[in-house]
């Protein structure tokens, strides 16, 4: 069984994200970037699965600029045995993401793609399930526990109401949640083994597709500064300002 | 022989390019996510059991020291063909400095990479090498080093443990005590130096489970409490023959050869260490609130971030460029030739004299970082609730082991005389009878270039021909006399620790400016840096000076001390430290070059 699994260049999560001067964007300046700590999960659950004698490959993909590259090596550190690099100039909607993995899929042909449920850096949530529905695949989202048994996953999914188990006849999409697993330490010898590992860098334009980008990013802007706070005399004070000035009851 | 940019001690004689420097700047994404991955293991199951680490925890740092192992933590400075990753120096120092981040694994970790195994590697026979390394890689056996003894500490050549030759033949038998080996608790292995018929000073290879080997008990120690140090006791020890290392009698090579890299590694731990205390401290000084607001914003405060800051950037310019440098000379020994050895041997012998200024400028940063850390944190310094208390008592070792700092002064300007008198250092002769020609010519004082950078490199320039002076005038006049009159080696050694350090940070910094990366940072630190030192310097030789020469010969040789030390420009540091700090408090540490 093959495994095609997304790795996305993000801010590392633990990074002061600020906007830029012009507020078009992230200061991206001596930022640190790391993998989406989803996808992460998935591409560790990936390895796990190959460990266990149910998979031969893993493919790690990512889109994005030749930077994401340090990702995807130490995607192949972690495990992964090929990556591929889908080279863009411009930002891409969840959408267009969407639409340039089915050409991937199609390209790879793999039985299981697992990605993380959704990126920390835009949070949007939307990939795994609009690939899905442009593939026509079975999905099983918020993936807490995956076990894959003769062509068919089955899957646990934390939800609101409790654990949900739901089977997905494979090929089949499957997103990461955060207690799926944790990842492991990447290894100083994965890293000397991953030199000789192939990574493909392919600019989107060979992969015979033009996405039409719908949402566009119009500025970036801290979040209003917190009021200082404000001393009150008694009670009655509190629950006059709370009522006329804050409006809260 | 290869070639090689600078040989040992010539930074002293002759001036390089910046491209011909090794700089953290010049690491590739493969030796970052290398370094990540070593951050990314202490971040992740070192410093969270600290407590557990520094109360010694049963099992818990040899635990560690395997995953490390698995993780190939443990292989970086080992050839592939024993298991280990063969990285080069660089690479493993960058490592080795992401290792430092909890202070007592640090210590078990260095140990067992350091001293305890690279004596295998540099001195071993190939089947002592087949059958200890690649353990020693994977962490399935952990190294010590046991050299010192209670009654022998800095003159570890009178060692009193003696080895004889069992009526077998096969065996020797060692007899004696051990004082002070790190990783004693848990080592299962310890290079142990004795002399054979009392007379021969010999390494051996002895395993904890050879008959007679046992351990004393834990030293009650002021700071890295969770690293184990022990009594190793001998008592009619068998030790098989074959596992003499190296030749019997040259013992010395061995715990001097294995000393030089133990030295510099503590330094690159040094740096490790004082970033951490920085980013600690500056978090603090945000925090805490005097008059009304952060003490951050006070003048005082500002100034002794920003003094760490370029204490720091001034020892890993010092610490990386001199990991450059062990490369030219460790590049490319081929583990399996015949002659691997005498290669290590040769390779190991280049850089003394760097590697004993890393180890006195190492930890004396680092002893400065720690400091202030407990002073910014006032008297909740003082206590054992903030991590500022732990740092302090941590750092003090660092000035005592590996060769205290004394012995360590004192070797510089040894090995610079041995060197120049086995012809290794070619040219020494030459530049102070050069001084000596030049100092006998009138010159006109010529204003300082306005360039800060240029300004700098004038004088570094001159600040070489002032110790040059200096020393020479000394060896001249006081002669065989110096090594008693240690004072005025220790103010030349200080002279070398400022001047190499001086030069490093300059070079570094033109790298920069040549790789078109934002300088306005490294420059500030580098002007407070070196305008400081070579104060320092000149203060060091005038009091050298005053300590030998009196008379007519004094106000010669201080005029022409003067000739070298004049400068025209100055800077306002308080400015400079203050635009410094702000970027520490700004990104809560220590500088770092921008990503792309
Ligand atoms: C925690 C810890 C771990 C250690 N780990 C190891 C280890 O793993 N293996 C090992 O072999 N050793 C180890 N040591 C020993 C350490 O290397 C010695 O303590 C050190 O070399 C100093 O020796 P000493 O303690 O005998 O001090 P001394 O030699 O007695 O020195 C006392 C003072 O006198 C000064 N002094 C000595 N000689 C001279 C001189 N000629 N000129 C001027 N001043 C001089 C010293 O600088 C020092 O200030 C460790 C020590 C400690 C505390």
């Amino acid at each position: 069984m093959k495994i095609l699994v997304t790795v996305k260049r993000v801010p590392d999560p633990y990074a002061k994200v600020v906007p830029n001067t012009a507020g078009t964007d992230i200061a991206r300046e001596g930022l640190q970037w790391a993998i989406n700590p989803f996808d992460e999960i998935a591409l560790e659950e990936a390895i796990r699965i190959k460990e266990a004698g149910k998979a031969n490959e893993i493919v790690a993909v990512s889109i994005g600029g030749d930077e994401c590259q340090e990702q995807l090596r130490t995607a192949l550190a972690m495990g992964a045995d090929r990556a591929v690099l889908i080279q863009i100039t411009e930002w891409l909607d969840p959408t267009s993401i969407a639409h340039v993995l089915t050409r991937i899929y199609q390209r790879e042909q793999p039985q299981l793609i697992l990605m993380g449920k959704q990126a920390i850096d835009t949070d949007d949530n939307q990939v795994g399930q609009m690939l899905a529905a442009l593939l026509d695949l079975p999905q099983a989202t918020f993936a807490s526990k995956i076990h894959i048994e003769n062509g068919t996953a089955t899957v646990e999914r934390e939800t609101d109401a409790g654990i949900e188990t739901i089977r997905v006849p494979l090929p089949a999409i499957i997103t990461a949640d955060l207690r799926l697993n944790q990842p492991r330490y990447v290894a100083l010898t994965g890293i000397v083994r991953a030199r000789s590992k192939p990574l493909e860098v392919l600019p989107l334009a060979e992969l015979g597709i033009a996405p039409q980008v719908r949402v566009r990013l119009l500025a970036v802007e801290r979040p209003p500064a917190r009021q200082a706070g404000k001393r009150v005399a008694d009670v009655r004070e509190l629950v006059r300002l709370l009522k006329e000035e804050a409006r809260v009851i | 022989m290869r070639t090689i940019t600078l040989r040992g001690g010539e930074f002293l004689l002759r001036e390089v390019e910046p491209a011909q420097v090794f700089t953290p700047e010049d690491f590739t994404s493969e030796d970052l996510l290398l370094a990540q991955a070593a951050e990314e293991f202490v971040r992740g199951e070192v410093q969270p059991r600290n407590e557990a680490i520094e109360k010694q925890e049963e099992g818990l740092t040899v635990r560690l020291l395997k995953k490390a192992g698995e993780l190939g933590l443990l292989g970086a400075d080992l050839p592939e063909a024993f298991g280990g990753l063969e990285l080069p120096k660089t690479t493993s120092t960058l490592i080795a400095e992401k290792m430092s981040l909890q202070a007592s694994f640090a210590v078990s970790w260095g140990a067992h990479v350091g001293i305890g195994t690279l004596p295998i590697l540099f001195f071993g026979t190939p089947e002592q090498k087949q059958k200890y390394l690649p353990r020693l890689a994977k962490g399935e056996l952990i190294a010590a080093f046991a050299l010192s003894e209670a009654n022998c500490g800095s003159d570890p050549l009178s060692a009193r443990t003696k080895a004889t030759l069992a009526p077998d033949g096969k065996h020797y038998l060692l007899n004696g005590e051990k004082m002070w080996t790190t990783n004693a608790g848990w080592a299962d292995l310890f290079i142990v130096f004795a002399k054979v018929d009392g007379e021969k000073f010999t390494a051996f290879i002895v395993e904890r489970g050879f008959p007679g080997v046992s351990v004393g008990r834990e030293e009650h120690k002021m700071g890295i409490k969770g690293s184990s140090t022990r009594r190793v006791i001998l008592d009619n020890a068998q030790v098989p023959v074959e596992n003499v290392l190296h030749e019997i009698g040259k013992g010395h090579h061995v715990a001097f050869g294995v000393l030089n890299i133990g030295r510099f590694k503590l330094a690159a731990a040094a740096l490790g260490g004082s970033k951490e205390a920085l980013t600690i401290a500056t978090r603090y000084a945000k925090e805490r609130q005097q008059f009304g607001q952060p003490i951050a914003n006070f003048g005082l405060i500002k100034h002794k971030l920003a003094e760490m800051a370029t204490q720091i950037y001034a020892l890993e310019s010092t610490v990386y460029r001199t990991a450059g440098m062990l490369d030219e000379v460790f590049h490319g020994i081929d583990p399996l030739a015949p002659d691997a050895n005498a290669q290590y041997r040769e390779a190991d012998e280049e850089y003394p004299v760097e590697c004993a200024i890393l180890k006195v400028f190492g930890s004396e940063v680092l002893d400065y970082v720690a400091d202030e850390t407990v002073q910014i944190h006032g008297g909740f310094g003082y206590t054992e609730e903030f991590h500022a208390a732990q740092i302090y008592r941590d750092s003090r070792i660092n000035r005592i082991f590996e060769g205290t700092n004394e012995i360590n002064r004192l070797l510089m300007l040894d090995q610079l005389m041995r060197r120049a008198l086995k012809g290794k250092l070619p040219g020494l002769m030459e530049a102070a009878q050069a001084i000596r020609a030049e100092l006998n010519q009138p010159q006109m004082p010529t204003p300082d270039p306005i360039d800060p950078l240029e300004a700098i490199g004038k004088y570094i320039v001159n600040a070489k021909k002032a110790i040059l002076m200096t020393a020479g005038m000394a060896v001249e006049q006081v002669g065989t006399e110096l090594e008693e009159k240690q004072e005025i080696v220790a103010h030349l050694a200080d002279c070398l620790i400022q001047l190499y350090a001086m030069e490093s940070v300059w070079l570094r910094t033109r790298k920069l400016q040549q790789k078109g990366l934002d300088i306005t940072i490294p420059l500030a630190m580098t002007r407070v840096f070196a305008y400081e030192a070579f104060d320092t310097i000149e203060a060091h030789a005038r009091r050298a000076l005053h300590a030998f020469a009196e008379g007519d010969m004094l106000q010669i040789l201080l005029a022409a001390l003067k000739r070298y030390t004049r400068r025209t420009s100055e800077v306002n540091t308080m400015a400079l430290r203050r635009q410094i700090a702000d970027y520490v408090l700004q990104h809560e540490r220590a500088w770092m070059a921008g990503g792309k």
